[in-house]
């Protein structure tokens, strides 16, 4: 759990940080059965966020990445906008978009698993012709619907927002399969040593499969809340860059771009200094012009307090580098 | 040998490692113009020592004396600085750069700003053949084999004008020829006044070259000799601090087995293109066949084959009598077939996952992923393997990275025991590791066998194959020149080798 200080750390100040400026920061309050408050609208305005890092989190685990969430979050909410505006059920309606989201990672991984093509440009390709396709589904237009159904992914309650539990669910559904099961030693099996695993016995290339189309599912149901959140489909901006605050979430949880060992819990920390960061450029105010300069600074922070080199060289002063072994993760996150 | 005063001084010097003290209180002294072989079990502290010389590890006490003046190291730069140049088991060049480059690599000669192309070229060459070596210094490096890069590797610490040289076991990847001509340069290097520093496993080749040797165990100095003044036997002794007795009872235990009459598998005309000619092959039950030939004679091809790690392009494989299907890794796994590479690192082990991890992994994966090898079962398999091969430490969440050399080969044999094979194939099991451990090892294959498994064992070392198998294939230049029965001798071997070659040449 060591590896996981820095980045708790960070989030326990950035809420710190928001207490200062905002002295009912933590106050929660329960009204007619529904929890509000700042921190509830932090989980639930990072919970897309936190489903697509689940989706990376795996991906990179076995040394991959898919750049191709963004893309994928426009897609299904196209699909599901424009078959609702057409007067379709919601339900349907998002099955459909998450079956197209299915079709779309089974894409992903044939292209890195069976072709052998690098994740990077594999999932480049569906990155830049992912809002293509949803440009195609909306005609270009911004699709805005009004179902009641549809509204609930992202404003519906259960005591908390339907958003927050979906996200959570998947969460705990991932760590009772990957850590339940032998199939979180596999794919980290397949991330350190490809080669070796195959020798072994393990089928590399199903696992890698799974894992993107694991991703895409993510990123489509991230993209039905995205767009439950609006009531609309907007092609261009929905789920902009979001690919990037996914991979973030990823690192700052500590989980290497190299492969291998992939921490769970880390990745919902991240998730969440990722999101408390968003919100934190608003209540304290900072002047949108510099909004991202401020993140940026805090993410670089948190990845130079990880960096094995600078922990050592923290440790001790003037000392020579740390031998390689010390770099070694020594503990998984959920277990 | 002179009675110079030594060019490197190491007195008491003292290196901890988390839990472990690496070093403890170790004395060493080398001479100019002579080889100094290095000489421990893996784990006995032979790197660590380099690596104390080299500033790559500060020692916690102690002192290093270099031509009578105390140095202290903070960077593999500033020991390079100073004189003293490292060659490493595993080359670390710039592969996709020329050989010149590579040898002068941040000491590139520079006209008008820019690196001047011409002069490097010249200066390389003129490196080049100080050490005999006659290679176009324009190429690029990874158009040359291991063995030609091993010595670029030494022509650019000649660059530097060393004063001392270290050969951290360069001689683990290279054929008898190639040692030969390392030997040369050694050599050459030593008449120019060079102190050199050598590791090596191969006492053969301590003994020819070596002028003086210190040994260690468990981090200390158990003695400093001259060559010519110790014989192997005490050598031996003093490494692992005990007799080999266990290697009489492998040669006693090959007599009393008996290979099933029915053989187990059969490989007819088998072959890949490029890889290994067509080869007939048989392998009975309760036998070791032992592979034999030079480097390059494609004995990994050949087991690969088996082991449906690369398609053969040509003839089948009957198990039983039976023909099977041999195109994927898990299809011989579902034949009980287990196959151990000789890398090691790049396709066996699992380096960041722990020992029980890496122990379980043949068995999960034909488990499939659902079915998770019970807790409780993955730690009575840790703990009898464990024991039974004797690996250390004893510590079932120990990350596999951080064990020595034998201990990482006894995870991955005990991965497949794991799964029960029926046939093992071993590729290079003893390479680079100590003699204690190796012993071991052959002891575990001549026990499997004695219980009725069938096993395929490949080792560079002729002694070693003759000594373990009962039947030996001799493979040359790619195919297979013959078979020998396990009495033969190595020199019948190399004869049928060299016969051959004869035969090619005339």
């Amino acid at each position: 759990m060591k590896r996981l200080l820095w980045p708790l750390l960070a989030l326990v100040a950035l809420l710190l940080l928001n207490l200062i400026f905002t002295p009912s920061f933590f106050s929660l309050r329960l009204q007619d059965g529904h929890l509000f408050g700042s921190l509830v609208d932090i989980l639930r305005n990072g919970a897309p966020t936190l489903l697509i890092a689940l989706g990376m989190t795996l991906v990179i685990a076995t040394r991959g990445i898919d750049l191709s969430v963004g893309a994928v979050v426009a897609i299904a909410g196209a699909v599901a906008c424009t078959y609702i505006a057409d007067g379709g059920n919601a339900i349907v309606a998002m099955l459909l978009a998450l079956a197209l989201c299915l079709v779309l990672g089974l894409w992903n991984g044939f292209l890195v698993s069976v072709l052998g093509i690098q994740p990077i440009i594999a999932t480049l390709v569906l990155m830049t012709a992912g809002r293509g396709v949803a440009m195609l589904i909306t005609e270009g237009q911004i699709i805005t619907v009004n179902d009641d159904t549809f509204g609930e992914v992202s404003g519906g309650y259960v005591v908390l927002p339907i958003a927050i539990l979906i996200s959570l669910v998947v969460l705990a559904a991932v760590a009772l399969v990957t850590r339940r099961t032998a199939l979180g030693m596999l794919i980290e099996a397949v991330g350190v040593n490809p080669e070796a695993s195959r020798l072994a016995g393990v089928r590399s290339r199903t696992i890698i499969w799974t894992v993107y189309v694991f991703s895409a599912l993510c990123a489509g149901v991230a993209g039905l809340m995205i767009a439950s959140n609006v009531h609309a489909a907007d092609a261009n901006n929905a789920g902009l860059w979001i690919e990037m605050d996914a991979i973030l979430a990823v690192v700052i949880g500590g989980t290497s771009l190299a492969g291998g060992r992939y921490s769970l819990t880390g990745t919902l920390i991240g998730a969440m200094v990722i999101q408390t960061l968003t919100t934190t450029v608003y209540t304290i105010g900072v002047p949108p012009e510099t909004s991202l300069v401020f993140k940026a600074a805090v993410v670089i922070v948190v990845c130079l307090l990880q960096a094995p080199r600078l922990t050592g060289a923290l440790r001790r002063p003037a000392g020579p580098a740390s031998p390689p072994v010390a770099a070694v993760p020594q503990e998984a996150g959920v277990r | 040998m002179t009675d110079e005063s030594p060019l490197v001084d190491i007195q008491g010097i003292t290196v901890t490692f988390p839990g472990v003290k690496a070093l403890q209180d170790v004395d060493f002294r080398l001479f100019p113009g002579e080889v100094h072989a290095l000489l421990g079990e893996n784990g006995a502290g032979k790197s660590t020592l380099i690596k104390a010389l080299t500033g790559v590890h500060t020692p916690d006490a102690g002192e290093i004396r270099l031509a009578g003046v105390p140095v202290s190291f903070h960077s593999p730069a500033q020991a390079q600085d100073a004189g003293i140049a490292t060659v490493y088991q595993e080359v670390n060049l710039c592969t996709n750069l020329s050989v010149a480059e590579n040898i002068l690599l941040g000491r590139e000669p520079r006209r008008f700003g820019s690196i001047d192309g011409r002069a490097m070229r010249a200066r390389a060459a003129e490196l080049l053949s100080r050490i005999g070596l006659h290679i176009d210094p324009g190429s690029a490096l990874s158009s040359h084999p291991i063995a030609v890069q091993q010595l670029v590797a030494i022509a650019r610490a000649v660059a530097v004008d060393a004063r001392v040289l270290i050969l951290d076991e360069p001689t683990s990847s290279l054929d008898a020829g190639e040692v030969a001509e390392l030997f040369r340069i050694m050599r050459v290097l030593r008449e120019d006044g060079v102190a050199i520093l050598f590791v090596s496993h191969f006492l053969d080749q301590v003994y020819e070259i070596a002028d003086r040797l210190t040994v260690l165990r468990n981090g200390a100095v158990v003695g400093e000799h001259a060559t010519t003044a110790v014989s192997r036997l005490e050598l031996v002794r003093a490494m692992i601090g005990r007799d080999l007795s266990v290697l009489d009872e492998v040669e006693q235990r090959s007599e009393r087995r008996v290979p099933s009459e029915t053989p187990l598998l059969q490989a007819e005309n088998l072959g890949r293109t490029g890889a290994i000619a067509p080869f007939d092959l048989e392998l009975r039950s309760g036998e070791v066949v032992g592979v034999a030939g030079l480097l390059g004679s494609g004995r990994t091809e050949l087991a690969r084959l088996l082991f449906g790690a690369d398609h053969a392009d040509s003839g089948r494989v009957l198990l039983d009598g039976r023909p099977v299907r041999l195109r994927t890794p898990r299809q011989a796994i579902a034949k009980r077939i287990a196959f151990t590479s000789e890398d090691r690192k790049g396709e066996g082990l699992v380096a960041d996952l722990t020992v029980r991890d890496n122990l379980v992994l043949a068995m999960q994966a034909a488990r499939g992923w659902h079915r998770q090898v019970p807790r409780r079962t993955a730690d009575e398999l840790v703990e009898k393997y464990v024991h039974t091969l004797d690996i250390r430490p004893a510590n079932p969440d120990a990350v596999v990275a951080t064990l020595s050399g034998g201990n990482q080969q006894k995870v991955l044999l005990a991965r497949w025991l794991v799964t029960q094979p029926r046939l093992l194939i071993l590729d290079e099991p003893t390479r680079g590791i100590d003699v204690g451990a190796k012993a071991q090892i052959q002891k575990v294959v001549a026990d499997l066998a004695a219980e009725g498994m069938a096993v395929l064992f490949i080792s560079a070392e002729l002694e070693e194959v003759m000594r373990v198998s009962d039947r030996v294939i001799v493979l040359r230049d790619r195919r297979k020149i013959g078979e020998l029965p396990g009495e033969s001798s190595v020199d019948d071997v190399l004869a049928l080798i060299a016969g051959e070659a004869e035969k090619v040449h005339t």
